[in-house]
């Protein structure tokens, strides 16, 4: 192990890790609004739109990104739709990332039993604030554990961006691998790298799921 | 219309040749993923702690790093450090397998825990011998638990083998991409290429994800 070369490439990992974790949170960000948006068509039963957000959430599920990536990025244009690459990354995750994050979110509402909802109207609740006071905060904390899975795991996805030619983690990484030829090193440093940033997220998670768990009161 | 090339000669046949590299990967990995993934999950459960302690960083390691990564070590890594020149698909099995075992495994655990312990007491009560016990009373439960969980995972499996087009197989997309590079004066070619092999990986994982989310229902 080279200690001098990997010292000379941080700066480079540094830039690299920006662009990964940048567009990562752009792209968790969207999704969790998507997610949310699909799983309140689900939930109240909204007419048309309901079966549109199933589809959509059936088809996210079912591909793979680097296939969507590429359907966005090389297909589209030929028909006139035509998108940054940047623009491709953070539609193509918030596309993959909507369908997994209104899933989490589903699980959390369905969680919350239907005599919650009653009770909260027998004491004279309004909808408006039985959503915020009695399904809303039960149904996040049941939803946080898959919620942070869903965060690392389209961190993770962000690894294809390089088709997109974008100079994300791993393209840095490959770059200096054909042009240095010192691939344990380079190799070494992108572990590294994606274990700094995901290290975090997973002590995110234990810290606010420790701090969300109200709900098995009473079982 | 661009479709129609697809239709031209035997470019179908080629997509599909090459969707079928990816699946038979994804196949290998599941079949040896729920072996070694047995395994894994009664180590996980057994009382050495040296045993539960790899078995819990080994799970870490490959839930903090990208799949891509993985098959990047040992693609282009094994073959620095130990000088083992591993071709695509090998690399893309050890890879998923050495995923899959762990994710698999993690899901035998939590069936196998799942099961309340007066279960086992009442079947012995009963006077079940051991082996009816686990034949008859533990294994169906925790396989209800278990099955939709796998098939899930398996279909991460299939679409995560995609990635092999980033280690040089030459797999749907690539082929694609040469579908593509034949018929370039067709401008919409690579519209309806890409879009043929989104619909086809969906095609193959929608029914798995269908059949996962009937078996849970049933089950529940």
């Amino acid at each position: 192990m080279d200690g001098a070369f990997i010292l000379a490439h941080v700066p480079d990992y540094l830039s690299g890790a920006w662009v990964t974790l940048r567009f990562g949170l752009y792209g968790v960000a969207c999704s969790l609004l998507l997610g949310l948006l699909c799983c309140l068509l689900r939930y109240f039963r909204v007419p048309v739109l309901r079966q549109i957000a199933g589809g959509y959430i059936e088809l996210a599920r079912n591909t793979p990104l680097l296939v969507q990536l590429f359907f966005l990025y090389a297909g589209l244009p030929r028909v006139g739709i035509k998108f940054s690459a940047e623009a491709c990354a953070v539609i193509g995750l918030t596309f993959l990332g909507g369908a997994y994050m209104a899933e989490a979110f589903r699980s959390g509402i369905e969680s919350v039993d239907k005599t919650q909802v009653e009770a909260g109207a027998c004491i004279g609740l309004t909808m408006g604030q039985n959503i915020r006071y009695v399904i809303f905060p039960q149904a996040l904390a049941t939803a946080i554990p898959a919620l942070f899975a869903n965060v690392i795991f389209l961190i993770k996805e962000t690894s294809v961006f390089s088709v997109l030619a974008m100079m994300d983690l791993m393209n840095v990484a490959d770059t200096l691998r054909t042009s240095g030829g010192r691939t344990v090193e380079v190799l070494f440093m992108l572990m590294v790298t994606y274990l700094l940033i995901l290290l975090p997220v997973s002590v995110l998670a234990t810290l606010v799921e420790r701090r969300l768990r109200y709900t098995g009161f009473g079982n | 219309m661009g479709i129609n090339i697809l239709f031209k000669g035997i470019n179908f046949q080629r997509l599909m040749g090459g969707l079928w590299v990816t699946l038979r990967l994804a196949l290998i990995t599941i079949g040896l993923s729920c072996v070694f993934g047995l395994l894994f999950g009664m180590l996980m459960l057994s009382k050495r702690k040296t045993a539960t302690v790899i078995c819990r960083l080994w799970l870490e390691i490959v839930r903090f790093m990208p799949q891509l990564v993985l098959l990047y070590i040992v693609y282009f890594g094994f073959a620095r450090l130990f000088g083992w020149d591993l071709d695509g698909e090998t690399s893309a099995v050890i890879v998923f397998t050495f995923w899959g075992t762990a994710e698999m495994g993690d899901l035998i655990r939590g069936a196998l825990t799942s099961i309340p312990r007066h279960q086992f007491e009442s079947a012995a009560a009963l006077g079940l011998t051991k082996v009816q016990i686990y034949m008859h009373v533990l294994i169906p439960q925790a396989l209800r638990r278990l099955l939709p969980q796998a098939i899930n995972l398996s279909t991460r499996i299939i679409k995560t083998t995609a990635l092999v087009k980033m280690i040089n197989v030459t797999e749907v997309l690539k082929v694609g991409q040469q579908i593509i590079g034949q018929f370039y004066r067709q401008p919409d070619a690579a519209f309806w290429v890409y879009f043929v092999i989104f619909l086809l990986y969906f095609l193959v994982c929608w029914p798995f994800s269908l059949l996962a989310k009937y078996l849970e229902k049933r089950w529940a």
